[in-house]
């Protein structure tokens, strides 16, 4: 009887495995066959079509090309206008003045007005997700085509916030049916599955290369070259150092920096890391060098706090080397902080599964950290577990993963760690540090303002608020009939500059 | 009892089936004690300056995208997932025999309640069941090996029940209980020893889609978790390398085919001796 159960399951399995394989058959057929699209992978489905309730740095990447808020970031890592024509900033900084694009046209055909911006920027300070719009005393719309946002009091850094999306007011159903200025429009979303989206061709710049692509989400990093090979897949934008040795002639790599601060996050608020002794321990039996040289093959760089080196204003190489691998300064501190051989630091590291980067540097700092008689246990997770438990609920002892800059300010990186701040995962709480930070935001003159966040990234490091290991080199698998992948300074990924090959 | 358990006895002695079943099994499980007993290196080891490397006198299996030597985890591992299926289907034929051999030899209302619930239990996928058991429970090996071993409860207690209905009334029952020796003596000193041919055949046939099902978990990345190895999790590490270092994914590939030929063997050999 349970022969049977077993002889029916394998023949399942057979019939499953052979519908998959014609399945996949079909769809690599279809976009061999149509070069006006094009199929790139998301490691990740997408959390909100929301551009205000958004979290997940994967959804902001791929919905960059969606929507557009007033200015928004080039290659270069400048600000450039979108919505907006061109802005005046007052002499203290406080006053920024907008014109509307003219002629500029919503995927619903209707035009941007200055109720829709005033509608949007209200809308995403009221989500809370970008703590720094909560600065807006008010906002002024003379006419439809001028909008004025007034702060609180002078930053000369606010500009960057104002990349949030612009929507239309009229939109009821914005999580539903999203709709934005972008070179792309939204077509169709199947949860766990794929976002597909259109060329947008009343789009007010330059039009979009390619007309339709699909985002597919592919939780299975580890199919990834198979499906680039079988061509079900023409891109893939996080491809690891061992996938892109294996990939074929068929395909162009792109080597830029994954711009993230990827480190062993520990939550300052469980028992033992609550103690600056334990996690300075911890930074000190970490070998920075031995994991790079077995996650990245060495070609990531290496971070001491929370910035990374294309934010070159606000890096601080220095700090690289705050602490040096000491295995036993780390163990005396350790022992002074009470853990020794015969009661021992042990804690839990949670990383999610679907970032095999981040499952392999577990398990070797569970390896480095053993060598000073730290227990580590590794719990692989899947990626929504990860985000509601670690991420949101903050149940967690410690995670490795990477945090990504959503704007071009040093406050993208630096304002989660505010002990007030909704986004602190970690539970970092040091008035030292809200104390820099508030002074960095209430400063105009930039140079004091670049003062304050280097001593914000300094407080991080010497308080070991995190064990700070590298930005990872990234590469990204381009199939030979596109071209033109370019690199931005953040995580964001611009499929409007990709084109056909020249045949 | 004892030449249920020998081999060669005149039994199973016969078939050819059995007994080559018993070689492979015994080759894989030998592989599996050396891994407790000793390993070339510790099976988590990393070597920073040997990732991927091919078969060499250091490494006779070569290692794998950590450097760690593939046939010290390839024992520990195989140790690993013979241990689970081991103690998944000493669960579940223990709670099945148990519940089976009560509804078979008692009958009525509590037959009927039992059998009810057994069959809601059936109806779900064994996989699906661990999963929803491993995600409010949490992971590891523990708790993988208690939700497949509740997994397979339903498929021993139907097979002992049936087998109990029948010999319930056969003349050595009715004289025992004529005798006046008790219920509970009677179901596990008379009669179970007798169903012994089933239940092994049973129980080697569950443990194959016990390894199944434990190398399927792991390799979703919910069984084993890093860095210990089974043959789920090192199939599951090494998709990214299939074309780099084949190692990775043909030895825990070959090893998990040999396990599973070997007991489907032996289960096939007790069964047709019948």
């Amino acid at each position: 009887m349970i022969g049977r159960t077993a002889a029916r399951r394998v023949l399942s399995l057979i019939v499953a495995s052979v519908l998959a394989a014609a399945l996949c058959g079909c769809a690599g057929g279809k976009t061999a066959k149509d070069s006006s699209g094009i199929t790139i992978a998301i490691p990740q489905d997408i959390d909100s079509l929301d551009p205000h309730y958004m979290t997940a740095a994967g959804t902001k990447e791929v919905l960059f090309n969606v929507f557009e808020g007033l200015v928004k970031p080039d290659q270069a890592g400048d600000l450039v206008p979108a919505v907006a024509e061109d802005v005046t900033i007052s002499e203290d900084a406080a006053r920024y003045d907008f014109t509307i694009r003219k002629g500029i046209l919503f995927h619903d055909g209707s035009s941007v007005k200055a109720s829709d911006v005033k509608y949007s920027i209200l809308r995403c300070a009221e989500a809370g997700i970008n703590a720094s719009l909560s600065a807006v005393k008010e906002i002024e719309t003379p006419d439809d085509t001028h909008v004025s946002v007034i702060l609180e009091q002078g930053d000369a850094d606010f500009l960057c916030n104002l990349t949030c999306a612009i929507i239309p007011e009229s939109n009821k159903e914005p999580a539903v049916k999203p709709i934005g200025t972008g070179p792309y429009k939204f077509v169709s979303r199947s949860p766990q599955e794929n976002l597909i989206v259109t060329r947008f061709d009343d789009y007010w710049g330059t039009p979009a290369g390619i007309k339709d692509v699909t985002f597919k989400v592919e939780a299975n990093a580890d199919a990834v070259v198979m499906d680039l090979e079988g061509g079900s897949i023409d891109m893939y934008a996080r491809v690891t150092s061992a996938q892109k040795d294996q990939l074929s002639d068929k395909f162009e790599i792109y080597t830029g920096a994954m711009n993230l601060v990827q480190a062993l996050y520990l939550n300052n608020a469980y028992g033992p890391f609550s103690d600056v002794r334990v996690r300075r321990a911890l930074c000190m039996l970490m070998d920075r060098q031995g994991v790079m040289n077995f996650v990245s093959d060495g070609e990531g760089s290496a971070i001491g706090s929370s910035m990374y080196p294309s934010f070159s204003k606000y890096f601080m190489p220095e700090l690289n080397d705050l602490y040096e691998t000491d295995v036993e300064a780390a163990k005396s501190l350790l022992a002074e902080a009470g853990y020794d051989s015969s009661s021992p630091l042990s804690f839990t590291i949670t990383v999610p599964s679907n970032y095999q980067q981040h499952v392999d540097t577990a398990q070797v700092l569970a390896e480095q950290f053993a060598k000073g008689g730290v227990e580590v246990k590794i719990n692989s997770v899947e990626w929504n577990t990860w985000l509601s438990d670690v991420y949101s609920a903050r149940n967690y002892e410690a995670t490795v993963v990477g945090v990504d800059a959503s704007t071009l300010s040093a406050t993208a990186l630096l304002s989660r760690f505010h002990s007030k701040a909704g986004n602190n995962f970690i539970n970092y709480n040091n008035p030292d540090y809200d104390k820099a930070y508030d002074k960095a935001m209430s400063s105009v003159d930039d140079s004091v303002r670049t003062e304050c966040f280097k001593e914000c990234e300094r407080i991080l490091a010497e308080d070991a608020a995190n064990v700070y290991i590298q930005d990872l080199p990234c590469f990204v698998a381009l199939n030979k009939k596109f071209t033109g992948y370019v690199f931005y300074p953040l995580y964001v990924q611009d499929v409007a500059l990709l084109k056909p090959a020249a045949q | 009892m004892a030449k249920f358990f020998s081999p060669f006895s005149d039994r199973f002695g016969k078939s050819a089936m059995f007994r080559t079943g018993f070689v492979i099994s015994m080759a894989v499980l030998a592989l599996a004690l050396a891994g407790y007993v000793h390993t070339p290196f510790p099976p988590n080891a990393m070597d920073e300056g040997a990732k991927l490397a091919g078969i060499s006198a250091g490494h006779l299996l070569g290692t794998d995208h950590l450097g760690r030597d593939m046939l010290s985890r390839l024992m520990a591992g195989t140790g690993m997932t013979l241990a689970i299926a081991f103690g998944t289907v000493m669960t579940g034929m223990a709670a099945g025999a148990f519940i089976g051999a009560l509804c078979g030899y008692f009958g009525g209302i509590f037959d009927e309640v039992m059998m009810r619930v057994i069959d809601t239990l059936f109806a779900f996928p064994s996989i699906l069941l661990a999963l929803v058991f491993v995600s409010v429970f949490g992971s590891g090996r523990i708790h993988v090996m208690l939700a497949l071993g509740i997994a397979f409860i339903p498929s021993f207690a139907r097979t002992v029940r049936g087998e109990f209905l029948r010999e319930k009334n056969r003349d050595y029952c009715m004289s025992a209980r004529q005798h006046g020796i008790s219920h509970m003596r009677i179901i596990f000193f008379h009669i179970l020893p007798n169903i012994a041919d089933v239940l092994i055949s049973s129980a080697l046939i569950g443990f194959n889609n016990a390894v199944l099902a434990e190398a399927s978990l792991s390799f979703l990345g919910i069984g084993v978790q890093p860095p210990d190895s089974s043959l789920g999790r090192m199939l599951s590490e090494s998709q990214q390398y299939l074309f780099k270092a084949p190692q990775m994914a043909l030895l825990p590939g070959i090893v998990l085919v040999f396990s599973i030929l070997g007991f489907s063997l032996m289960g096939e050999g007790v069964r047709n001796n019948d």
